[in-house]
Formats: C-alpha cells, structure tokens, sequence
C-alpha cells in the first residue's frame, strides 16, 4: 500500500471516467481516511490546512516528502531545538511519517 | 472538436467531485445514518471530521445546548487572561458544514431498535451510534456536596452545569487577605492537570489584584499531572501563596458545610475558607449509564481499536466518559477518539476492517504569563487494551535541565503554543476553518 502512496500522482477510475488527481493525492479514498487518522495529531496544534500561528509552524507545503520525513526522524533524536515535536516524534513510524508528509509536503 | 469539447467537459466535472464520492462504494443506495450524541471535543470533532472524510455519510449531532463553552481555557477567565465569551462557540460553522446539527436532549436510546429518542422532537434512527456525554458530577460522594451547595462552593468543571464565571465573581469579591481553598478529587477525573493550572491562574491573579491572599490545595491523591513542572513554577512566581496537601498529608476532602463555608478533612482537619472550588468525583454522563454503557466504575469500557462499547454493540463511546487509560480524560485525545471512532463505525458498517489506531494528547497548561508548560502522549491499541508508545511523549524538560536563558524561550514558546493548540482544535470542532 506504502508503494502505491508514495507514488507521486494517481489516476483513478470513476465511473468509466478517468480522474487526474492533484499531485500528491493517495489512490483511495481509504487512505485518505487513514492519512486523515494519522495526521489526527497534527492539526490539534497546526490546523486543518497546517498553516499554524502563534508561533506554531506552517507545515503546509514548505518542504519536500524526504524534508518532512527527515525533520521528524530528526526530532525523534532531540535534533533542531525542540520544544514538543521531539516527545511527538518518538511515538510514531516510519511509515507514518511518510503518510504524513503525503498531506503536509509540496505535491510531487 | 465536439469531442474534446465533452471530454474536457467531463474531466472538468468530475474532478469537481471530492475525492471519497469518486471512490468506489459498497452500498450507492442507502447512505450509512451516523448519529453523534453529545457536542463536546468528542462529538464536534466526530461531525467534522465524518463531514469531511466520508461525504456519502449522513451525519447528525445531537446536542442540547445552542452554545458551548469550553472547558480549556476556563482557567484564563479566572486568570483574566481571556472573557468568558472568547471561549464560547456556536455550531453554526458545523451546520454550514451539512452536519444535520439537532439541538434537543438525548434522553433513551434503544440499541436493538437503533434509535435515539429525544425530549421534544421525534426519535432519530441511526446505522451506527457515537456517544461523546462528556462528565456528570458525582453530587453526595463528598458529604453536604450537593447541587445547592455547589452555589456556595462552586465546582467550575462541567460549564453546561455551571459557568466559570460564578467561581470567578467570588474570586473577584474576596478580600486581599482570603484564602481560597481548593478541593481536588482522585483519579480518574477530567483534565489531569486542570486543577494545577486553576491554582496557577488564580495565584496569577491574586498576584497583581490580592497579593497577601493565600491558596490551600486539599488533593485526595499524592501526585499529579506535570507535577514538578507546577511546583518549580509556583516556587518561582508565586512564593509563599501555594500550599498543596496530598491525601497522605490529610489533603482528602470528605464532607463540605457551605454555610460555615469550611470544608473537611478525612483525619479531622476543619478549614474555614474565603472562597471555595470544590471539584467532586466524577461518571460518564448520564445518557451512557442508562444506555447501559457504563460499568460498576460509572465509566463505559470500550473496545481499544474502535471505540466501540465493550457492553452494547453497535454504539461507540469517546472522550471523558470512557475507560481509556493510560490516556487523560481531556479534551485533544477526545478528538483523536472521535476521528477514530467515526473511521470504525463507517468501516465496520461497510464490512472492512477498521485501520489500527493511534490516538494523540498534547494538553498545554498555562501557569503566568508567557509561562506555558504541556505533556505528550502517544498511544495505540495492543489487544484489548490502550498503551503507551514507549519512549515518547512526557513532559516539558524541568528548569534543571536547561539553561535560564533555554528554560525562558522553552516556556514563553509552550505559552504561546497553547494558544495555537485552543485555536486550531477550536476551529476545527466546530468548523470555523
């Protein structure tokens, strides 16, 4: 499933109809659901659209996937000053860490 | 050239069409009836987030009340950090949404017939129910403390009971030189570190406004939430205002009289208090005991994957009223619940297999200003139970691990951190954005 993902622009069949996706978008609507579960924690601090404010981040398309995914394994390590993403970063894969940054990274 | 005039036409519309309507679906015909009880961080969270990620479903919320005020942040209005109204929303942004928003009380559900009846409308069917009935105070379980006397001594933790501004008028009223006397029950309790920060924010005030006023916390456990964290705080901002009594130290409170206003302790201890907060123990609010949901504990046991109550099937029950630990009873987690828990019910309506989970906590607590302090938790299911994820979350680092200069940026940022966590979960629960 992580293959097709990360795949970077997904065509998908609708009703005979062929639907170019916007790059970046997963191939099915369950993993959307399923980004939309991971990423569940995110948004509690930088919103729905992870444009931040008050001081919290934009994570919303200011870096690559391999960026994103590399910032969160390096918080996991206390790397880059944190504050809370370091005690975040620790609780969560690889894998999800890739799904996350299919929402949050610039579209490929 | 008609051709292509069609196609792109056709392209044009159906890339218009959102992404879960393009999807396959099991059942065109009948849309999937979620019903969601209760308007909290549960609840509100569950209408957004099925709203957004499942258009095929029907969504409605059932929620007595036209407004609501959070819990969070209740702490700054006694603070004078915010009015009572930056705290207060509306459902209208979830309404605009199509969340089909009923504002009536829920007061039977019959799980075998899949309905839920109400007070004054008719009863509303549902394939899969979402129960979010947030606390109900145990009235009696602290001797003399009964709704009357919570006029006297108010408890300021459940704001569809009574408003945080009834604690706040009597601490405005005390004299410079009272004493405000807190009484603060065993776990499990809503928001673990919510009494801490009251005795934060009341000390800020008295602070500036009552500097010779004293603050006497009677705890009926020996330790809390974030603990060195507060202790360290109040040492450093407020010296010599903060007693703290834990059970061990007689800190338990038994009976309370509201006309001598003294509160009492379990070895004996009589203390006359100025002012009195008297947070009494705690149950799954009442719709979900009489559904049959809750346990001898007066909590409703659920299934760790799905939410789904481990007692009735077919109804899952998040946020407060669940059995959830390690996980606090607070506000976030009860939002990852509900994203979880509305993922499950589709899923398992439609016959596919719910997606494991991981729930998230982070609760900010604000203890001065620009002087913010949080704890972390991440969890997931491991067969019938919650755990959580080793080595991750915990608390802000405590001042001795940081310089002085490390440890001001460390809380001034968590301070304003706080303010963008109330904001975005705000406005996400009750689709302002």
């Amino acid at each position: 499933m992580l293959s097709t993902l990360l795949r970077g622009c997904c065509i998908a069949a609708a009703g005979g109809v062929m639907v170019l996706l916007s790059a970046g978008a997963p191939a099915h609507a369950n993993d959307e659901v399923r980004i939309g579960l991971i990423t569940g924690g995110c948004v509690g601090c930088h919103g729905g659209e992870g444009g931040g404010g008050h001081g919290i981040p934009n994570i919303a398309k200011t870096m690559t996937r391999a960026e994103f995914v590399a910032t969160m394994k390096a918080f996991r390590e206390n790397k880059n000053n944190p504050t809370v993403m370091n005690r975040i970063a620790r609780g969560y894969t690889d894998e999800e860490f890739a799904l996350m940054a299919i929402r949050w990274a610039k579209p490929e | 050239m008609a051709y292509t005039l069609t196609r792109r036409g056709l392209l044009a519309s159906a890339a218009a069409v959102p992404l879960a309507l393009a999807a396959p679906r099991v059942s065109a015909q009948a849309r999937m009836r979620l019903v969601i009880i209760g308007g909290g961080f549960g609840g509100a969270s569950a209408a957004r987030f099925a709203r957004d990620a499942f258009p095929d479903v029907e969504v409605t919320l059932i929620e007595r009340a036209r407004t609501f005020t959070t819990c969070p942040y209740g702490n700054l209005v006694l603070g004078g950090m915010r009015k009572i109204e930056d705290i207060t929303f509306t459902y209208d942004g979830l309404a605009r949404r199509g969340v089909r928003v009923v504002h009536d009380e829920a007061v039977a559900v019959d799980a075998s017939a899949k309905t839920v009846r109400l007070r004054n409308g008719g009863p509303v069917s549902y394939d899969r129910l979402i129960m979010s009935p947030g606390i109900d105070l145990r009235w009696g379980a602290i001797d003399g403390y009964t709704e009357d006397a919570a006029e006297r001594m108010p408890h300021g933790w459940a704001p569809y009971v009574q408003p945080i501004t009834v604690l706040e008028r009597q601490l405005r009223a005390m004299p410079d030189g009272g004493v405000f006397v807190m009484a603060i029950p065993d776990n499990p309790f809503r928001c673990p570190p919510g009494p801490y920060e009251r005795i934060s924010m009341v000390a800020h005030y008295f602070k500036q406004a009552k500097p010779r006023a004293k603050i006497l916390a009677l705890d009926a456990k020996n330790g809390f939430s974030k603990q060195p964290l507060f202790q360290e705080a109040w040492e450093e901002l407020y010296p010599g205002m903060i007693e703290w009594r834990g059970a061990s130290n007689d800190g338990r409170v038994v009976r309370v009289n509201p006309t001598a206003m003294t509160v009492h302790t379990e070895f004996g201890d009589t203390v006359k208090a100025d002012v009195a907060n008297v947070i009494p123990p705690q149950m799954a609010g009442r719709i979900a005991r009489d559904a049959g949901l809750a346990n001898q504990t007066g909590w409703c046991p659920v299934k760790p994957q799905t939410f789904e109550s481990a007692l009735v099937p077919g109804i899952h029950v998040i946020g407060d009223a669940s059995i959830a630990a390690p996980m606090p009873k607070s506000g976030f987690v009860a939002s990852t619940h509900a994203k979880q828990a509305v993922a499950a019910a589709v899923a398992l309506h439609r016959g596919e297999t719910p997606a494991n989970p991981v729930y998230f906590n982070t609760c900010y607590s604000h203890v001065g200003t620009d002087y913010g302090i949080s704890i972390v938790g991440v969890y997931r299911a491991e067969g019938d139970r919650f755990i959580e994820v080793p080595n991750s979350g915990g608390i802000s680092p405590r001042n001795a691990t940081m310089s002085r200069e490390r440890k001001e940026e460390q809380r001034r940022l968590e301070a304003h951190y706080a303010d963008g966590w109330y904001e975005a979960l705000t406005r996400q629960m009750f689709g302002l954005g």
